[in-house]
């Protein structure tokens, strides 16, 4: 029999036995839902995490040192230890990182102490420079004011507490200015001050450098909750931020420049570049071909793995448990079929006597488990999202009287559409085999005997 | 395609040749006989009867020819195919294309209208949809049902039923009718219309007709010839032509 055909008889039966059917059908759209709301919880809180993850700038950032920064500090090197000669982190480095593939940037990682004077007292503080890619960062959601105006503007950002500390209503603070006194590192050798920009003449002698105390005025334009962690590995936290290219233009003293001092070579080094990749998932390869350039590198990619690996076992348990009611609702659908066998005895015979063949009534009644299957599926499919999202706005009432922003924790993302309705039409076809291939046996002399 | 019945020419060739065809039904211990070695042959185009009481094998013998049923041994021939020989799916185009059934209780699907149900053998054998509508029509049409179309068969009387049943074997154009104690059910007047339009198509569309029935008058006023079956066994020299 041709399909259209097929499927319009297999409706037609299945409109018979209406209740019956009816009843078969809830049950496999039962199954489903509890699945699809199962999974879209799952894949909603996963979403809702690594997406916030993701937005720290943790996941995708690989952090590079150069091999002699950690590891053998403190301890006496071994000679054969080391057989190449130790790369020095430097612009060309950057360079060089900055055009691997996947790579979006590169930048380094200042932060400097420094004091802050508005109006009376001065308050030593640690400043760290955020690269311009930070404005996507999700701490910046809630900033009051605004993130910098220019990359390299005179402005900077407080995080709240420290706001606090200078003000009772730390909002009125935007606009207004602080002076940032820090101390600048002026190159011995050179005539000419040398910037964070690296000097051209490369292997110039280092004659070390003096250290200059400096000031600038710096407009407040936002304040942050919570503070943005520009990468790790830092030094602990700091609670005033400026533009990176602003840092890296003062030239301030770093924690890790004494070391630079006691170094022969002029070319400027970084302490660490952070590394930003254009996805958390190609991470490793990224990784791989700076080490291959000679560096030490740290990034967060296994602890997302192992995150992920969390997220795979928990919609695992939880499609396991929502699959219970599907198995349960597949057995109603061998039992409405086998019971159809039994009242259409006759029509089978008939079927048979009119020319049916034994695959004809096979396919019949395995298009009837079928369409039973795909309209469960698609009605479960919608029960699942409207439980799915009930319990988010109950989730959302509760986080509400936490005072809490509202989440959203329910996602049911196309592919969960398509396998849920997938899924119901294979258990469905699955729970129709038996049945099928009872009619298709059933003897036509047999079944067309009066009764 | 004009839809027309053709009219089938075979009246000097074999329709239908049963060579020591039986047919065993094991029943525990025992063995039923209910065909028994019996070789019968019937032309294209005649109208022959199959008689004996209840039990005989007569039902059996005409499942065989239908391709309901297998024979345990001998051959069954419809226009020289040995169906013993078939695989089912040839059995089964067997059934669709070559005859066309009609039962004692006319079997009808009661939840389809008579359209549909005699809309069914076309589906079964793939006919083009286009095709199918005009050809119900001209089936109904013959056995004067065209404006009972969708009607469902709970709202017709039992011999319109019949009737219905009959334009769903035609519908396929098959050359063999097998009727099995198609007036049973009915009332003497009635049962002798249904058996006149019997008699009507084999005589029009050249078809070959095997009923099978226990009414000796009937079957002497319509066939032509008829065939006698006790015991599952042929009653030699009965066969009257």
């Amino acid at each position: 029999m041709k399909f259209v055909d097929l499927t319009e008889l297999a409706s037609r039966n299945l409109r018979e036995a209406l209740l019956r059917n009816t009843l078969t059908t809830l049950g496999i759209a039962v199954g489903v839902a509890s699945l699809v709301a199962m999974l879209s919880l799952g894949v909603g809180l996963q979403e809702l995490l690594s997406g916030r993850l993701q937005r720290t700038g943790l996941f995708d950032t690989v952090v590079v040192t150069s091999r002699r920064s950690f590891g053998d500090y403190g301890r006496p090197r071994k000679a054969e230890a080391a057989p190449e000669p130790i790369r020095p982190l430097d612009e060309a480095a950057r360079k060089e990182i900055a055009g691997l593939a996947n790579v979006l940037e590169v930048y380094p990682e200042i932060r400097f102490p420094a004091e802050l004077q508005y109006q009376d007292a001065p308050r030593m503080m640690t400043v760290a420079g955020l690269p311009e890619s930070a404005r996507q960062r999700e701490v910046f959601d809630g900033i009051k004011g605004a993130f910098f105006t220019a990359a390299n503007a005179d402005e900077t950002i407080l995080q709240i507490e420290f706001a606090r500390d200078l003000e009772e209503e730390p909002l009125s603070l935007l606009g207004k200015e602080l002076v940032l006194r820090y101390a600048e590192r002026q190159p011995l050798a050179s005539p000419t001050r040398a910037g964070a920009a690296p000097p051209d003449a490369e292997g110039a002698a280092n004659w070390g450098f003096s250290v200059v105390p400096r000031e600038v005025r710096l407009r407040i334009v936002g304040i942050v909750e919570t503070e943005p962690g520009s990468g790790f590995g830092g030094f602990g936290r700091s609670r005033v931020f400026i533009p990176l290219q602003l840092a890296q233009k003062l030239s301030s003293v770093q924690f890790g420049d004494l070391r630079q001092a006691m170094r022969t070579s002029a070319t400027p080094e970084y302490l660490n570049l952070s590394v930003r990749v254009n996805s958390a998932g190609k991470v490793p390869a990224v990784q791989e071909s700076i080490k291959k350039l000679g560096f030490q590198t740290y990034s967060l990619h296994d602890v997302a793995k192992s995150l992920r690996l969390a997220f795979a076992v928990l919609d695992s348990f939880l499609g396991a448990f929502g699959s219970l009611a599907l198995a349960v609702a597949s057995m109603g659908i061998v039992n409405t079929l086998v019971m159809a066998i039994l009242e259409r005895r006759r029509e089978i015979g008939i079927l048979k006597a009119l020319g049916a063949a034994d695959r004809d009534v096979k396919q019949l009644f395995f298009a009837e488990a079928g369409v039973m299957g795909l309209l469960g599926g698609v009605l479960g499919v919608g029960m699942g999202w409207a439980i799915g999202r009930i319990i988010n706005f109950g989730i959302n009432i509760y986080l509400k009287r936490q005072e809490l922003p509202p989440q959203t924790i329910w996602s049911v993302p196309w592919w969960l559409v398509v396998s849920a309705i997938g899924f119901a039409l294979l258990v469905s076809l699955v729970a129709g085999l038996y049945p099928a291939s009872r009619a298709a046996k059933l003897d036509p002399v047999q079944a067309l005997r009066y009764e | 395609m004009s839809g027309a019945i053709v009219r089938t020419e075979h009246t000097n060739s074999t329709a239908i040749r049963a060579a020591g065809v039986s047919r065993h039904y094991t029943m525990g211990e025992s063995v039923i006989r209910a065909v028994d070695d019996v070789s019968v042959e019937v032309r294209a185009g005649e109208f022959v009867a199959l008689l004996g009481s209840s039990g005989s094998g007569k039902s059996t013998l005409l499942n065989l020819i239908a391709g309901l049923d297998r024979p345990s041994s001998g051959a069954i021939y419809a226009h020289g195919r040995d169906l013993a020989q078939m695989t089912p799916m040839e059995l089964a185009k067997h059934r669709s294309q070559t005859v066309g059934m009609v039962f004692q209780s006319f079997n009808l699907l009661p939840r389809m209208n008579l359209a549909e149900n005699v809309e069914l053998p076309l589906r079964l054998a793939e006919v083009d949809r286009r095709e199918r509508a005009g050809r119900v029509r001209e089936s109904l049409e013959r056995v004067r049902l065209g404006a009972r179309m969708h009607h469902r068969p709970s709202e017709l009387s039992g011999g319109e039923q019949q009737r219905a049943a009959i334009a769903r074997a035609l519908v396929n154009r098959p050359t063999i009718l097998l009727a099995d104690e198609p007036t049973g059910n009915l009332d003497s007047r009635t049962g002798e219309e249904i058996l006149n339009l019997i008699a009507e198509i084999n005589q029009s569309l050249g078809m070959t007709v095997v009923m099978v029935t226990h009414e000796r008058p009937l079957a002497e006023r319509y066939a032509q010839r008829q065939i006698f079956l006790a015991d599952g066994k042929l009653v030699e020299g009965n066969s009257v032509q």
